[in-house]
């Protein structure tokens, strides 16, 4: 296990290297920032000054091990627009985007795992047959469109939820957060509808071909024979067996949520690091823009090392070596 | 349905193989939903081709708009007497005919980043799998670095650097396709080359190339022209996202994540129809594209095919 770890620790380092590299090279070097920074009335002179300013004029290897030194020392550069430090910028709307992402979680797994077990056991009901067409289109309708009729139904026709904006917060340990605050958790709303549709389709087919796949196995069949009652059947022996893909799945795809909450961010007008980059792409605010993909980078080795590793926790026939 | 083994045993010696449009019937024999959508796509299609010739309105020709048909709803009669099915946007433009227009475009881009990205794809997993060594551990590490990144947040990432258009739209959507290709094509051509035509060939003393397209191609291609509608309605949803989002295709050239947009600044006053068409018309899309997907997946499994 322990050389597992030390060698995936290793692969790991090595894949946030080469992001950072092509990340680096993208954005400092196919696109000229002095470019992008200079005026129109800029002279050839002023124009090697700000080269040199920037540090761009230095040979390209010495630009990247300057960068890298100072990413690992939490230095992201400073924001062009804000004209802050950049790390801090992202920190401070992570809470936000985290926030509706969990609930997104929590909603569809309430709803989509009942509804994969459902059609699992009841497989010829015409029920069974309406969820799997509902979930087909869940799947084919466009995250974006969804949140757009989600505030034309809730916002403009019943008017019953707001359309954008995070609400009051309230702040706990200094975080803000809409959890625990009325008017916050009814902005959350939405934008948390909007982002668990897509994983409500995903459980229900998880949890139907699991519980299908379940169900025919000879410790189900012994079960029943042995006239255990069918909730605890389906509570004791279904359900934890099961569990296993999904929660990996789950913990997998935490990362195309947070990538999807960029589009149901700028949407919803909700104030986390989704917007932000959105925000930083349109002003060609370059040090947000890779600030925020290096640590999405960095988030996403960690997830997968994390998933990784639960996996041989929670299945014990799993041995790395 | 019959298997394979039986159909053999009980046809007659004389009689001819099955034609390969006889086998396409059968794929969707039975299936309402599958045949439905096969004919929505056609639909779609046959629309974006001839939109010049059916569209009541050319949207591109400014001299042809009247600013006194802004925002009027579905079924309103124009200044010019006609009638606009879906309603007209701000600049008096009806929607229905920048639907028809947008189509082209989306259809367009998908189709176009799909096949390229896909030929990329397998041609660097047929390489993967008949080089071995360390060609195959670069495109494969290759694929696992590009598959653990969200597709949205790459295209987002190279729209960024490379700035926005139609054909960095579609350079966006290529690197988006080809990894899940050749990852396929390699596991398939694996299996491929342990048998002896691929030995056989090899003595004969031909190339690596001709090996390559000649024997492992046809024979390893199956599996990707299943996903390949997938990809493509997976395409057309993320074109139209990132127009959505401003960075895809430009104003000049609308495709309908762009109509969407447009219409998004005029949803909060009520004014839902300049949004919410076009969206129609992309979800009957990809709906009609993922229910027919849905359908050779599943003839394209063993297993379901016998329980069909």
């Amino acid at each position: 296990m322990l050389s597992f770890v030390l060698r995936r620790l290793g692969q790991s380092s090595v894949l946030v290297l080469i992001m950072s590299i092509l990340v680096f090279v993208g954005m400092y070097v196919v696109s000229d920032p002095v470019a992008v920074l200079a005026s129109d009335d800029f002279t050839e002179e002023d124009r090697i000054a700000l080269a040199s300013e920037l540090g761009v004029d230095r040979p390209l290897i010495v630009q990247y091990f300057s960068f890298l030194s100072n990413v690992v020392r939490g230095d992201f550069g400073t924001s062009f627009v804000y004209n802050e430090p950049v790390l801090p910028l992202i920190v401070e709307r992570l809470p936000a985007t985290l926030e509706v992402a969990f609930l997104a979680i929590a909603i569809g797994l309430c709803i989509g795992v009942p509804l994969g077990i459902y059609s699992g056991l009841n497989r010829k009901k015409k029920t069974t047959k309406t969820i799997s067409l509902l979930t087909t289109v869940g799947y084919s309708i466009p995250n974006f469109w969804q949140a757009l009729l989600l505030i034309l139904v809730f916002a403009v026709w019943l008017k019953v939820l707001p359309a954008s904006g995070r609400g009051d917060t309230t702040t706990l340990f200094g975080i803000e957060l809409s959890f625990f605050n009325l008017d916050g958790l009814r902005h959350m709303l939405l934008p948390a509808i909007n982002l668990a549709i897509y994983k409500i389709c995903m459980q229900t087919r998880l949890a139907r071909s699991g519980t299908q796949e379940v169900m025919f196995q000879d410790y189900m069949t012994f079960a029943r024979a042995k006239g255990i009652p069918r909730p605890r059947l389906i509570r004791r022996h279904l359900m934890r067996n099961i569990l296993i893909p999904i929660v990996t799945i789950t913990g997998l795809e935490l990362g195309g949520l947070i990538a999807f909450s960029t589009v149901t961010e700028t949407v919803f007008n909700w104030p986390g690091i989704g917007k932000l980059l959105l925000d930083s792409i349109h002003n060609a605010d370059r040090p947000v823009v890779v600030a925020y993909l290096i640590l999405i980078v960095m988030m996403f080795v960690v997830i997968n090392f994390v998933v990784d590793v639960l996996y041989a926790l929670l299945d014990p026939r799993i041995r790395y070596t | 349905m019959e298997t394979a083994v039986e159909q053999t045993m009980t046809s007659r010696p004389d009689k001819p193989e099955p034609t390969k449009w006889k086998r396409a019937k059968k794929v969707f024999k039975g299936h309402p939903m599958a045949i439905a959508g096969l004919i929505g796509v056609t639909l779609f299609i046959l629309t974006a081709i001839f939109a010049p010739l059916i569209a009541p309105q050319n949207p591109y020709d400014l001299a042809k708009l009247d600013i006194l048909d802004g925002l009027l709803p579905p079924g309103s009669r124009l200044y010019d007497g006609t009638y606009s099915v879906m309603g007209t946007d701000a600049l008096g433009r009806d929607i229905l005919s920048g639907v028809m227009y947008g189509l082209r475009i989306s259809l367009f881009v998908a189709f176009t980043a799909v096949l390229v990205g896909s030929s990329i794809g397998v041609l660097l997993g047929l390489l993967a799998a008949l080089r071995g060594g360390w060609v195959e551990t670069i495109i494969m590490r290759a694929v696992d670095l590009k598959i653990s990144f969200p597709g949205i947040l790459l295209a987002l990432m190279l729209l960024a650097i490379f700035g926005t258009g139609v054909d960095k739209v579609i350079y966006a959507l290529i690197i988006g396709a080809w990894a899940s290709k050749a990852r396929l094509v390699r596991a398939v051509a694996l299996s491929e080359m342990k048998k002896e035509y691929i030995d056989a060939a090899r003595l004969a003393g031909l190339s690596d190339f001709r090996i390559m397209t000649r024997f492992l191609l046809p024979n390893s291609i199956s599996p990707v022209l299943v996903v390949l509608p997938m990809s493509i309605s997976g395409a057309i949803g993320a074109e139209a996202t990132l127009s959505f989002l401003g960075v895809g295709v430009p104003i000049t050239e609308p495709s309908l994540g762009l109509l969407i947009a447009n219409g998004n600044d005029y949803l909060l006053s009520g004014k839902w129809w300049i949004s919410i068409f076009p969206g129609l018309v992309l979800v009957a899309m990809v709906l009609c594209i993922n229910v027919v997907s849905d359908r050779l997946r599943d003839h394209s499994n063993p297993y379901l095919r016998a329980k069909d």
